[in-house]
């Protein structure tokens, strides 16, 4: 199967240029990054993508059944239901045994009972990233998901994100504005520019994300961060 | 300490109550324990459970339907704009239009029934509900929307596990001033046209400056709300909040 997003956004209610003759393509499985400047218009191109913002002109093609799994910048938590409740709603569908495991991957096993309001930011995006798995999406779109967290947990966030793709692969587009996060976690990078967005640059990484030593990601890095610069 | 508090002033109130009466005489204010009396009288002829009952069933069905209609309406008018602005000035106008007229003309057009008198009684309630939720539904958080859409929550998951669980404060505003103010208006209907009930019986001892019967039925029907509202209002109150309460 071969998905396909394709859209672009002329000109919005209030005139303002967002998003300009914008497309991208993603392949079945694919984790791809959209790296741009901040206040480019990345959450724009999200909230229409997962079917929030419906002013646009332009196309989006989704998978199939078109389950998506989103995870926002902020947790958006009920916080009046419970860790595994929260869990719960999204994903009904959901089997005891899947949830066990995404739990103990996640470590909110012990957690569960517990309200959000009873969490740190760290645990709270874990959950957020335990509802967005849980539904077992074919999309997974995720909104700089870990902003705002300390280096150390951001990058243990990052490597249970990696464990969960690994095991279910599963299409996902991820925004950021850290190179770092994006070459760490994707098989493609799309550079934006700034507003109105265009994609800039669309670097496909071959090596596989496993694979890749602390050497290749610093080269990666610097090639991409040369891009930026010259845009 | 609280209770202790809560006591004395209670004692204090008997103590005025007792000096008052001696001052304006028993006729005008009879003692405390002459109302006492009376409600124990009341009590085992059955008269004052009867109307005690009669009295707290017209309450309860005109609460639940003022509660129930200004709930949908509060919500509907919050979330859909050109609804609250074509409803809008419906609410003004029964906000504004007095509890007395409200009953005396339900009593005309819909005769002196038990529908036309619960009726009324709701519809003195309807819009203070009505603007409450709205104000709710004004305040809904608007990212957890976007979340229940993104997971494709169902209507029903939606307004259970998302909507009413931020409504459920000012529901509970609207209950708590309701439930006052309803069991007032009730006793004017009852006194205007009805043959049983606290209201009525208000009236017939109102006709035979009878004060003592007067006492009675109020305080033992103030003792009734503040229970309603100490073991069912406060304990669903907490209830709701439940997810507040615990410490981090």
């Amino acid at each position: 199967m071969h998905i396909k997003h394709k859209f672009y956004r002329t000109a919005s209610g209030s005139r303002l240029h967002v998003l300009d003759e914008f497309s991208i393509a993603l392949a079945n499985g694919e984790v791809a990054a959209l790296v741009g400047p901040s206040g480019c218009g990345k959450t724009t191109l999200l909230r229409i993508i997962v079917g929030l913002d419906h002013e646009f002109e332009g196309r989006v093609q989704l998978p199939a059944h078109g389950r998506l799994g989103v995870v926002f910048q902020e947790p958006r938590l009920l916080p009046w239901r419970t860790v595994e409740e929260n869990v719960r709603l999204a994903a009904p569908q959901a089997s005891d045994t899947a949830l066990s495991a995404l739990f103990a991957t996640l470590g909110l096993a012990e957690h569960r009972c517990h309200y959000p309001g009873e969490l740190s930011l760290g645990l709270a995006r874990r959950v957020a990233l335990a509802r967005a798995f849980a539904v077992e999406p074919e999309l997974l779109v995720l909104d700089e998901p870990f902003v705002s967290l300390d280096a150390a947990l951001a990058a243990r966030l990052r490597s249970e994100l990696v464990e969960l793709v690994s095991r279910r692969p599963v299409t996902t587009l991820l925004v950021t504005h850290n190179i770092e996060e994006a070459v760490g976690l994707a098989d493609r990078v799309f550079l934006l520019s700034a507003s109105p967005a265009r994609v800039l640059a669309d670097l496909p990484i071959d090596r596989p994300r496993i694979a890749r030593t602390a050497d290749e990601t610093a080269a990666i890095r610097a090639v991409i961060e040369r891009r930026v610069d010259q845009g | 300490m609280n209770l202790m508090l809560r006591a004395a002033s209670i004692a204090l109130l008997l103590a005025a109550w007792f000096a008052g009466s001696h001052i304006v005489g028993v006729r005008l204010l009879p003692e405390p324990q002459t109302v006492g009396l009376a409600i124990v009288q009341e009590a085992r002829s059955g008269a004052l459970a009867f109307n005690l009952g009669v009295t707290l069933a017209r309450v309860a069905a005109s609460f639940t339907m003022a509660m129930a209609l200004g709930a949908v309406i509060g919500l509907a008018m919050g979330r859909v704009p050109i609804f609250d602005r074509l409803a809008d000035p419906w609410l003004v106008m029964l906000l504004n239009l007095p509890a007395l007229v409200i009953i005396v003309l339900a009593y005309v057009w819909a005769g002196l029934t038990e529908t036309a008198a619960i009726a009324a009684v709701a519809l003195n309630k309807l819009p203070i509900a009505t603007v409450t939720v709205r104000e709710g539904a004004r305040a809904l958080d608007r990212t957890l929307d976007e979340m229940a859409t993104v997971f494709r929550m169902g209507r029903w998951v939606r307004l259970r596990h998302v909507i009413l669980p931020q409504l459920a404060p000012y529901l509970a505003a609207a209950a708590r001033s309701g439930l006052s103010l309803v069991w007032k208006i009730v006793l004017i209907v009852e006194l205007l046209g009805r043959p049983n009930g606290v209201g009525f019986e208000i009236g017939v001892a109102f006709q035979l400056f009878d004060v003592t019967r007067i006492l009675a039925y109020a305080l033992a029907f103030v003792a009734v709300m503040l229970a309603i509202e100490t073991f069912l209002v406060q304990p669903f109150e907490r209830y709701i909040s439940r997810w507040r309460a615990r410490p981090t």
